[in-house]
C-alpha cells in the first residue's frame, strides 16, 4: 500500500514537472512587455528595462523556469505581476471558499447520485425513467445556465438567498451557508445526474450477476443484499465517474465563483490569467494539476478499498 | 433507399453499386432514427437550429450590430418580434448571428478533437506497443489538465479570437474520441474474424478499414452529438465570462449582458439561455436516440417489472401426491417479450425428488432444465414467470406464495449449488463473511457461533485449511476450491432439498470427480433430495438414483438412472446416449464439460 502511494506520487510529480514545464514555456511565447504595460506609454525605456530586469524578465526563458522551480518547490510562488500581491498568501486565503466548495458538492453529490441511482437501478419502471430523464437534462444543460436559472429563481425571484457575495464559514455559519447553498446546488446538477447514470448502469449490471441470484436463493432479504452487496459493488465504476467530475468542477468553479461574486480561486484565475500575468497562472496550474492528481490517488485507493482484486499490496 | 432521406440531410448518391452495405446500412440507421420519437424530435430540433443560423444573413430582420439606445430593452415591435437588449440591438438578429459564431467554434473543437483523437486512437490500439503508451500517457496529461484554467490561460497567449481558442478546446477533448476508440480497437483486435483476416493475408490497413472502422463508426457518432454538446456548453461559457472576441455576438455573450442586467429585466436571459439549452439539450438526447438505434437495435426497452400476473394452479393437491419432498406438476415458464405479450419457454414439467434421492434433470443447453430449477428457487430472472402449474416443497406449494414466505424456505428447506464457481461468489466480500451473513440471518445465531459453523462446513466439504480459505478472498482461491465452498454454502443452513445446476460443467476433470464425490457423501449422510441439473450422462450414470430427460421445455423421459440410460424408450434420449457412447468407454463415467451433445 505504502509503495503505491509512493509510486503513484512519484508518477504525479513528475506529471506536475512536465506541464508546469510545458505551461511555463508557453506561457513565455507572446513576451509581452511587462515593464511597458506597469509603467505605462509614458515611462522611458530605461525604467521599463530596469523594471523587466527587476522582475528577472530580461533572462532566458530556461532560466526563469529554473528560478520559479526552485522558489516554488520551497512553497513560494513569487509576486504578481501586475498586483504585486503575494501568490502564495492570495492563494492560501482563497484556498477555504473553493475547498469549502467543492466538499459540498462531492457530499451532495455522493448522497443524492447514490439514493438516486440505486432507486433507479433496483425499482426500474417510472422512477427509472424519472432518474434518466433528470440525468439527461442535468447532464445536458451546460453548468452555468443551470447556475444562472438558479439565480434567477432563488435569488432574483424568490430572493431565498443572495445573489451575490460570501461570508466566511470562520465569521458567521448560518452566513456562510445561504452564501453557500446556491453556488453548490448549482455544480451539484451536473455532477447528480452524472453520477447517478452512472450508479444505476453499475446498479443493473451488478444486480443481473450470478452471485446476486445465488444471495437470493440463500435466502437473504432483498434490501440486505442491495444495501450490502449490490452497493459495494457497484461503488467503485461510480466513484470513479465521481473523480473524473472533479476535474470538470474546477471548470465549473471559475464560473460558478464569478457568477456568485465568490473570492475563491475560480474568481481568481478570470481575473489574473486574461492577462498572462506568469507568477499567477503557473500558481494556479499547479495547484489545480495537484488536485486533481491527489483526488485520483484517493479515488484510486478507495476502489481498491471496495474492490479486493484491484487491491494493491 | 430512396423514401427515407429526410430533408434536411444531404441526399443519398445517385447510383450506389448494389453491393455497397456501408450505405444500405447507414440509411436503415437513418429511418430507425426518424422513427424514433426521441431521435425525431431532437433531430428536428437540431436541423431547425442549424437551418436558423445558416439562413441567418436572410432571416435577420436587422444587423446585429446595429444599436439605438431609444430603444434600450425595448418590448416586441414591428419589425422586432423579440425586442431590444440593453443597448437598443435586436436580439432576433444578435440570436442569430450568435448562433453562427456558436456553433462554429464548436464545429471547429469537434473536427480538431476527431482528427487528433481516432486515428491516433486506431494506431495505439491497433498496434500497441510504445506508440500506445506514449499516447496514452499524453491523454492523461490533458486529462489532469482543468479545462477552462488552460483556456483562460491559452487567451492571454494566444489573444481573444475565439477560432484560436476552440481549436485549444478540440485538443482539451480529444481524449474521448482517444480513449473511446483505442478501447473498441483493442479489444476488437483480439477477436478471431481479425486474426482470421490476417491469416489470410489481408494488409493491415484493409483490415482497419474493413473490419474495425466498421466497428467504432456507431460510437465515435454517439460521441460525436455529445462532445458537440460539452464543446458549446464551454464555449458559451468562456463567452459568458467575457473572454470571447469583443463586440462579435454569441449565445454566451448575450447570456453574460443579460446577466448584467438581470435586476432589471431578467427576461433578457430567456432566448439565449433556451437557445442553448435546446441546442445542448437536443444534441445529447440525439446521441442517446443513437446509441439505442445504432447499439442495440431491435434490443428490448427496459422490461417491465412484473410481479403478479394468471397463473393457473392446476388440481388442488391430494394428501398423497404432496408424499414426495419436491413435487413439480405441469409447470409452465413463460417470459416477457420487448413488445408486450409473452414466450413460454417450459411447457407442463412434471418432477418428483423424495428424501434422500438423487435425481437428475439431463437435457442439452437450452432445453429448459435451469429454467425449471430457477422456478423451483424462485429465483428466476427478471421478465420471467411461473404461468402455470404446481411446485410443492414438503407438500407446501410455492407457487403463488408470498416472496417473504418463499424467501424463508430458499437456504433453510431448498438449497442452491450454482455452475460457475467464480462468478457466484461476491468478488467484495471474504469467504468467510459470505458463509457467516445467511447463518446470521436465516438461523439468528451470532456471529460467533456463525464463524465456528463456518469453519466447520469448510472443514465437512474437504478444504484442507479452514482459516486460511475463511480469510480469503474468491479471487484468491481456486475454482474446485470455489464450488466446495458454494456447496458448503448451500448446507449451512442444513436444507432438505439441494438444487444443483450443472456443479461440476466448469470444472477440470480431476476435480469433476472430487466433487460428485463430495455431494454423494453429503447426501447421504444428511438423507438429502438432490436435483442434479446436468447435460453430463456421465454424471447421471455416477451419482443419479432417477432420471429425467428433457428436451424444448418438456420433459420427454422419466425412470431410473438403470432404465434410461440401458433401455431408454424416447428417441431423443437414445440420440443423447449414442452421443456420448460413441466416445467414451462405458468405465469412465463423466465428461470433460467440452463433450456437449449436440
Amino acid at each position: 500500500m505504502l509503495s503505491f502511494i509512493a509510486r503513484r506520487t512519484a508518477a504525479g510529480a513528475v506529471l506536475l514537472f512536465v506541464i508546469s514545464f510545458l505551461s511555463y514555456t508557453l506561457l513565455s511565447i507572446p513576451d509581452i512587455d511587462v515593464g511597458r504595460q506597469l509603467l505605462g506609454q509614458g515611462a522611458s525605456q530605461d525604467l521599463v528595462d530596469a523594471r523587466n530586469a527587476a522582475l528577472g524578465l530580461d533572462r532566458p526563458t530556461a532560466v526563469q523556469y529554473l528560478d520559479w522551480l526552485t522558489h516554488s518547490l520551497r512553497g513560494d510562488f513569487g509576486t504578481s505581476w501586475f498586483s504585486g500581491e503575494d501568490v502564495t498568501r492570495a492563494i492560501v486565503n482563497r484556498l477555504p471558499v473553493t475547498v469549502s466548495l467543492m466538499i459540498g458538492v462531492t457530499l451532495v453529490t455522493a448522497v443524492l447520485a447514490f439514493l438516486l441511482g440505486v432507486w433507479a437501478g433496483v425499482r426500474r419502471g417510472a422512477v427509472d425513467r424519472f432518474v434518466q430523464v433528470f440525468a439527461v437534462v442535468g447532464y445536458a444543460l451546460p453548468g452555468f445556465l443551470v447556475t444562472l436559472v438558479i439565480v434567477l429563481v432563488f435569488a432574483v425571484h424568490l430572493r431565498w438567498f443572495p445573489a451575490i457575495g460570501y461570508v466566511g464559514l470562520t465569521e458567521s455559519f448560518t452566513g456562510w451557508l445561504s452564501t453557500v447553498t446556491l453556488p453548490i446546488a448549482s455544480l451539484a446538477v451536473g455532477s447528480v445526474a452524472g453520477v447517478a447514470q452512472q450508479v444505476r448502469g453499475s446498479v443493473i449490471d451488478v444486480m443481473r450477476q450470478d452471485y446476486v441470484r445465488t444471495l437470493r436463493a440463500r435466502g437473504l432479504p432483498p434490501w440486505r443484499i442491495v444495501f450490502r452487496h449490490v452497493v459495494r459493488n457497484a461503488s467503485a465504476p461510480a466513484l470513479a465517474v465521481l473523480g473524473m467530475q472533479f476535474v470538470g468542477m474546477l471548470g465549473g468553479a471559475v464560473l460558478v465563483e464569478q457568477i456568485f461574486g465568490l473570492p475563491g480561486i475560480g474568481s481568481m484565475t478570470v481575473n489574473y490569467t486574461t492577462r498572462g500575468d506568469i507568477p499567477v497562472i503557473m500558481a494556479l496550474v499547479v495547484f489545480s494539476v495537484t488536485g486533481v492528481i491527489v483526488i485520483n490517488l484517493v479515488v484510486d485507493i478507495l476502489i481498491g478499498w471496495l474492490n479486493p482484486k484491484a487491491r494493491i499490496t | 433507399m430512396s423514401e427515407s432521406a429526410p430533408a434536411g440531410a444531404p441526399a443519398p448518391p445517385p447510383a450506389p453499386p448494389p453491393a455497397a452495405l456501408g450505405p444500405a446500412r447507414r440509411t436503415g440507421a437513418v429511418r430507425l432514427l426518424l422513427r424514433h420519437p426521441l431521435g425525431l424530435a431532437s433531430g428536428a430540433v437540431l436541423a431547425a437550429v442549424v437551418l436558423a443560423v445558416l439562413l441567418a444573413p436572410v432571416l435577420s430582420p436587422a444587423e446585429p450590430g446595429v444599436s439605438s439606445l431609444r430603444d434600450a430593452f425595448g418590448g416586441p415591435a414591428a419589425g422586432h418580434p423579440l425586442g431590444f437588449d440593453s443597448a437598443g440591438r435586436d436580439i432576433v438578429a444578435r440570436l442569430l448571428h450568435g448562433g453562427r459564431n456558436t456553433l462554429g467554434g464548436a464545429v471547429i473543437a469537434l473536427v480538431v478533437a476527431l482528427a487528433l483523437g481516432v486515428p491516433s486512437g486506431l494506431l495505439a490500439g491497433y498496434y500497441g506497443g510504445w506508440f500506445d503508451s506514449a499516447a496514452s500517457w499524453a491523454v492523461n496529461l490533458v486529462m489532469a489538465l482543468p479545462a477552462m484554467v488552460v483556456l483562460l490561460a491559452s487567451r492571454a497567449i494566444l489573444g481573444p479570437t475565439v477560432w484560436v481558442l476552440m481549436v485549444v478546446l478540440g485538443f482539451l477533448v480529444a481524449p474521448a474520441f482517444f480513449r473511446l476508440v483505442r478501447g473498441i480497437v483493442a479489444s476488437v483486435r483480439n477477436e478471431l474474424y481479425v486474426d482470421a483476416a490476417k491469416v489470410s493475408g489481408l494488409r493491415d490497413r484493409r483490415i482497419v478499414a474493413r473490419h474495425v472502422l466498421i466497428v467504432v463508426r456507431a460510437p465515435i457518432i454517439i460521441q460525436v452529438a455529445l462532445v458537440s454538446g460539452i464543446a458549446i456548453g464551454l464555449q458559451a461559457g468562456l463567452e459568458f465570462l467575457g473572454i470571447g472576441s469583443g463586440d462579435t455576438p454569441t449565445w454566451g455573450a448575450m447570456l453574460n449582458e443579460a446577466f448584467k442586467n438581470i435586476q432589471r429585466a431578467p427576461l433578457l436571459m430567456l432566448w439565449p439561455g433556451l437557445a442553448l439549452g435546446l441546442t445542448s439539450g437536443a444534441l445529447v438526447l440525439l446521441a442517446a436516440a443513437l446509441r439505442d438505434v445504432l447499439e442495440d437495435r431491435g434490443a428490448a426497452p427496459a422490461a417491465r417489472r412484473r410481479r403478479t400476473g394468471p397463473t393457473t394452479i392446476t388440481a388442488p393437491r391430494s394428501a398423497g401426491a404432496c408424499a414426495g419432498l419436491l413435487s413439480v406438476r405441469d409447470l409452465a415458464v413463460s417470459y416477457a417479450l420487448p413488445g408486450g405479450g409473452e414466450r413460454e419457454v417450459v411447457h407442463g414439467v412434471d418432477l418428483d425428488v423424495r428424501a434422500g434421492e438423487i435425481v437428475g434433470l439431463v437435457g442439452e443447453s437450452g432445453s429448459g432444465k435451469t429454467q425449471t430449477a430457477f422456478s423451483i428457487l424462485g429465483i428466476l430472472p427478471e421478465g420471467g414467470r411461473v404461468c402455470r402449474g404446481s411446485v410443492t416443497v414438503e407438500g407446501e406449494e410455492i407457487v403463488g406464495m408470498p416472496e417473504r414466505r418463499h424467501r424463508e424456505l430458499r437456504g433453510n428447506v431448498v438449497a442452491y449449488v450454482p455452475q460457475e464457481p467464480m462468478s457466484n461468489l461476491d468478488p467484495a466480500f471474504t469467504i468467510g463473511s459470505q458463509l457467516v451473513e445467511p447463518m446470521r440471518c436465516k438461523l439468528r445465531i451470532s456471529k460467533a457461533e456463525a464463524t465456528r459453523r463456518a469453519l466447520e462446513l469448510l472443514r465437512l466439504v474437504e478444504i484442507a485449511d479452514p482459516r486460511r480459505t475463511f480469510a480469503s478472498y474468491p479471487h484468491e482461491i481456486s475454482g474446485g476450491m470455489a464450488q466446495r465452498v458454494l456447496i458448503a454454502g448451500a448446507m449451512s443452513c442444513d436444507p432438505r432439498l439441494l438444487i444443483a445446476d450443472e456443479p461440476t460443467t466448469a470444472l477440470d476433470v480431476r476435480v469433476q470427480a472430487e466433487v460428485l464425490g463430495l455431494l454423494r457423501r453429503l447426501q447421504r449422510e444428511r438423507d438429502l433430495g438432490v436435483l442434479l441439473v446436468t447435460h453430463n450422462l456421465g454424471v447421471v450414470a455416477d451419482l443419479c438414483d432417477r432420471v429425467a430427460v428433457m428436451k424444448q421445455g418438456r420433459i420427454v423421459e422419466t425412470g431410473t438412472a438403470e432404465q434410461v440410460l440401458h433401455a431408454p424408450q424416447d428417441p431423443y434420449t437414445r440420440k443423447l446416449l449414442g452421443a456420448v457412447l460413441d466416445h467414451v468407454p462405458a468405465r469412465r463415467p463423466w465428461q470433460p464439460s467440452n463433450a456437449e451433445v449436440s
